[in-house]
């Protein structure tokens, strides 16, 4: 039985987060996909920047919008800098970062709730002064 | 690559040894995975762990941001114009730090040094125009100690700063070690790492951008 073992076929198997897996011509192949990932956050970084100065954009949409081209530009870094992809042989990273994502999520908007909380349930500072009295 | 035409034996999760045309990627067949992967996950885990320390001192700054106690608030404070500037530098410096790896992927040291230098110069340009910053505030009385808004600023602010100082340090660690040893494996682990944390310094950084300044200042 002539098996092939994964060991002896690097281009198989998981991949370390940050390695890209090139076909063809390696070097070219890696400066062009890193070349996209700069222009494209550069363009998203100009994007922000604009519509933060106030031009163009309605005034109540303009923080959502800031939010929405951070969080592209984020995903942009990990596919064209960190090589986090959506590859079979990327899993292990993503579920990671998907983890990583959640702790996030709860750590900042769970603060926000309870402090928030906090704050609607603490009487003023004039009504303590009174219950003083 | 030649198929193997014998038939595969049943085994659907895949806990014996992976054969090139079943490889089920990703479910951890085929033995142990190369010390590279492994490195560079345990790195990546270690990464993540550090966003989760950094979205401690966003929420924290989130909650403080008003709390000016009479001082300036973001408004007063806050050149968006130089933040333009010093997100430029560091993502033309996360690009040539790019560049790096593959020039290390290449084994080609002059592209590795001369990427590394322009990694390195764009990012001191960076933490001097953030220096700056800070001893603008300071001597301004604008202090960490003014309000709880400055102090959760320079906390926040500062400790991407921390890491991007230790980031250069590592850097030049780096060069030296290719020039002393050439690219044994062990460095190019090293480098790998390196470059991953130099980018993920930029993605905290795409989020410090927005939500501290851009959305600071916004009327």
């Amino acid at each position: 039985m002539t098996e092939v073992y994964r060991e002896d076929h690097p281009e198989y198997g998981d991949s370390a987060p940050g390695d890209e897996r090139l076909d063809g011509s390696g070097v070219a192949q890696g400066i062009a996909g890193y070349l996209v990932g700069l222009v494209l956050a550069l363009g998203l970084t100009g994007a922000s920047f604009y519509f933060a100065a106030g031009h163009a954009l309605w005034a109540p949409g303009i923080a959502p919008s800031l939010v929405a081209l951070a969080v592209g530009q984020m995903g942009v870094h990990l596919v064209f800098f960190l090589h986090i992809t959506t590859g079979p042989e990327s899993t292990n990273n993503v579920l990671a970062l998907a983890f990583g994502v959640l702790i996030v999520f709860l750590l900042i908007a769970g603060t926000l709730f309870i402090m928030s909380t906090l704050n609607h349930n603490m009487p003023q500072m004039g009504e303590i002064i009174s219950m003083q009295r | 690559m030649s198929t193997v035409d014998t038939p595969l034996p049943f085994d659907p999760y895949q806990v014996g040894r992976a054969r090139v045309d079943n490889p089920a990627r990703g479910h951890g067949a085929g033995g142990p995975a190369a010390k590279r992967v492994i490195v560079a996950y345990g790195f990546w885990v270690f990464l993540l762990s550090d966003i989760i320390m950094f979205s401690a001192f966003f929420a924290t700054y989130a909650v403080l941001a008003g709390a000016t106690n009479g001082g300036p608030g973001a408004r007063e404070v806050f050149d968006v114009r130089n933040v333009g500037v010093e997100t430029v530098f560091l993502l033309l410096s996360s690009f040539s730090c790019g560049m790096a790896s593959l020039a290390a992927g290449a084994r080609n040291k002059p592209a590795f040094y001369a990427s590394m230098a322009v990694t390195f110069l764009f990012g001191a340009a960076f933490l001097t125009l953030e220096m700056r910053e800070f001893v603008g505030l300071i001597q301004a009385s604008n202090g960490p100690s003014r309000s709880a808004f400055l102090s959760s600023f320079f906390a926040l602010v500062g400790c991407h700063g921390a890491h991007v100082t230790a980031g250069l340090v590592w850097l030049l660690v780096m060069i030296a070690q290719v020039f002393a040893k050439g690219f044994r494996p062990e460095i190019l682990r090293r480098t790998l790492c390196f470059s991953l944390f130099w980018h993920t310094l930029d993605i905290i950084w795409v989020a410090l951008f927005t939500v501290v300044y851009l959305l600071g200042v916004l009327p």
